[in-house]
């Protein structure tokens, strides 16, 4: 299983404050890998510094066998998407408008919209099925469909490598699983390499064919769900006291919460 | 037997493009996306602008006729005491009018974009009034002709700016309402410094302080329009090649990297070169309010959101300028109002305006 991008052995800081040290982890190609942990354990510091929008202060991260740092910031943008949890919709930008924007890395200065510009923003707007929302504005649109839309300008990007940041906070539960299926599908039907952080540990186990569990800025486990998922693991991260069944559905590991072990004085 | 795709890219070719309202031209390797409403309404505001100036040439005590003031312009003027006024009075005011209100337009769509707020414009983050400080000193503290007033005004606003930067500054980033709000404090601390130089000052430094403070078409000479031409000739282009950066910015920095753009030197550049824009106006013809402010969300409500339009908003300062010094010659105040003080004005009920509209400050 080759691995398409790997921190090796980071340690993480903002402002002086070490959020992880010494991690490594490597994403295998072609699956879903997923992050996990408690709350501040540095899952999106990680990402973050995957996507080389933070400088580790020790190591390096390395894609396609190179150091992320030597390949120029268009470059890696071409290889590499990152959907943030954050983001703002300029005022009154549509959609087609917003999309479009995903093309950036690809685009030049006398060469600003090419006929493969037209069709990955198509095939985005097709595949996220947003394409009949092309000329709402995105400020109108629901929460749902907005992140289809955030999703379709990273998918516009066509990095073979996407890292979305908790890419369903703030969605129901139904359009929580649309937006987990449409990533399967990239992966599986795309062929696309995924890296997400999700906060819900079934879905996690349910999408995952690697699974990543972070703590206080340390991996303490790695692999597929079904090895990494034990009763003694989630005591030991999560303070959580649980049993583990198997989901009728996916067959995959299914958590049931028992009690919070941690003490709340 | 034809060879069509040869012949297809003989010539240019119109092309589609996703987001409606733009416009592409393919030709061989290489596009260009526009869109058409928002060149429509650039050249509408050139095309107004020119008119305004050169009927605004023909106003003043000495009538020059709109056919005369075009013949001398066209270098096919008669001499005499009509082309003297027209190309050493009346044009020199003109272009300084219009220089300066371009170079304030795309400075205020500069800041606008970076501080991700309408309220973030030179002269209300400081810039304008630190420019204004560098003059006032010059002019209270040595007693400077208006070449060296000029040259103070830009080494005033940049040196603001550089403080403001630097103290809005935080772990090698620049955060939009940071900036907005250091410059806000730091602006308030120089217009007292102002008001403190104004009162030191002997009383001929400061009544001429006064005037240059209002803000002011009167009297501008070629040397006076020459900085801010150049300046705005220059540098409106090259900020307008980084619009599409700025507007990616506009979604988030972490969005924007990931897109590949180099956020922090793109913001650096950006800065420095608005800044550099509002002080040249401001060196031309002292602090104009309101231009920096409206041109950018003006243009907008024309010409449609996308990226941001830098080119557009230029147009419309210049244009806004260039009326508005028309309408304070013609209005019958019978005192010569200075520019200044019309656009505060205006400027005033504007701000209001947006404020209580409040959907997108």
């Amino acid at each position: 299983m080759s691995e398409l991008l790997a921190a090796r052995e980071v340690t993480l800081a903002y402002d002086g404050a070490t959020v992880a040290r010494d991690v490594s982890v490597a994403v295998p190609a072609g699956r879903v890998t997923v992050i996990i942990g408690p709350n501040a354990c540095g899952k999106t510091t990680l990402l973050r510094a995957l996507a080389r929008l933070l400088a580790p202060k020790s190591g390096n991260v390395v894609l396609d066998g190179k150091d992320i740092r030597r390949y120029g910031t268009k470059e890696v943008a071409r290889r590499l998407g990152l959907l943030p949890q954050a983001m703002t919709a300029p005022f009154g930008i549509t959609v087609a408008d917003l999309v479009a924007r995903g093309r950036f890395p690809h685009q030049e200065l006398f060469r600003q919209w090419s006929p493969a510009d037209e069709e990955a923003v198509q095939a985005a707007m097709r595949l996220t099925r947003v394409t009949a929302l092309a000329e709402r504005e995105v400020d109108e649109l629901s929460g749902g469909q907005r992140q289809r839309v955030w999703l379709a300008m990273v998918l516009a990007q066509q990095t073979p490598l996407m890292l979305l940041d908790e890419p369903t906070t703030y969605l129901d539960i139904a359009h929580q699983l649309d937006v987990l299926e449409l990533c399967r599908k990239l992966n599986r039907e795309e062929g696309r390499t995924l890296v997400m952080v999700l906060h819900d540990l079934n879905q996690a186990a349910r999408y995952a064919d690697h699974l990543v569990v972070m703590k206080d800025g340390a991996v303490v486990a790695e692999g597929a769900p079904a090895d990494v998922l034990t009763v003694e693991l989630l005591a030991r991260t999560f303070a959580l006291e649980a049993r583990i069944a198997t989901d009728p559905v996916s067959s995959t590991p299914m958590v049931i919460p028992v009690a919070s072990l941690e003490r709340h004085d | 037997m034809s060879a069509p795709a040869a012949h297809r890219n003989a010539s240019p070719t119109v092309a589609k493009h996703a987001a409606r309202g733009s416009a592409v031209w393919r030709w061989r390797g290489l596009s260009l996306a526009w869109r058409p409403r928002r060149a429509a309404v650039v050249l509408a505001l050139m095309a107004t602008t020119a008119l305004v100036a050169a009927v605004a040439m023909t106003v003043g005590t000495f009538h020059v006729a709109l056919a005369d003031v075009l013949a001398i312009l066209a270098g096919r003027g008669e001499g005499g005491v009509a082309e003297r006024i027209v190309m050493n009075i009346r044009l020199p005011r003109v272009l300084a009018g219009v220089f300066a209100g371009a170079a304030l337009g795309a400075s205020g769509a500069v800041f606008q974009s970076v501080s991700r707020n309408a309220l973030g414009s030179p002269d209300v983050i400081g810039f304008t009034t630190g420019a204004a400080t560098g003059a006032i000193s010059q002019i209270v503290l040595f007693g400077g002709g208006p070449n060296q007033v000029a040259v103070a005004a830009v080494i005033g606003g940049v040196l603001t700016a550089a403080v403001v930067y630097l103290l809005a500054l935080r772990g090698g980033m620049v955060g939009g309402y940071r900036l907005l709000l250091t410059g806000i404090g730091v602006g308030a601390i120089l217009g007292a410094l102002n008001g403190l130089l104004l009162v030191r000052g002997a009383l001929d430094d400061a009544v001429n302080a006064n005037l240059w403070l209002a803000g002011s078409l009167n009297a501008r000479k070629w040397t006076h329009v020459y900085p801010v031409m150049l300046g705005t000739l220059a540098l409106v282009p090259l900020l307008a090649l980084g619009a599409r950066r700025l507007s990616l910015m506009e979604m988030g920095d972490d969005l924007a990297r990931q897109l590949g753009v180099a956020v922090e030197r793109t913001r650096l550049l950006s800065v420095f070169g608005a800044v550099l824009l509002a002080a040249l106006a401001t060196a031309a013809t002292g602090p104009i309010a309101f231009v920096a402010l409206a041109a950018p969300q003006l243009v907008v409500r024309l010409g449609g959101r996308s990226d941001l339009p830098v080119i557009g908003a230029a147009a419309m300062g210049a244009c806004l300028l260039v009326v508005a010094d028309l309408v304070t010659q013609l209005a019958p105040l019978g005192a010569n109002l200075p520019i200044g003080r019309m656009t505060g004005v205006i400027g005033g009920v504007y701000l209001i305006w947006l404020l209580t509209r409040g959907r997108n400050l």
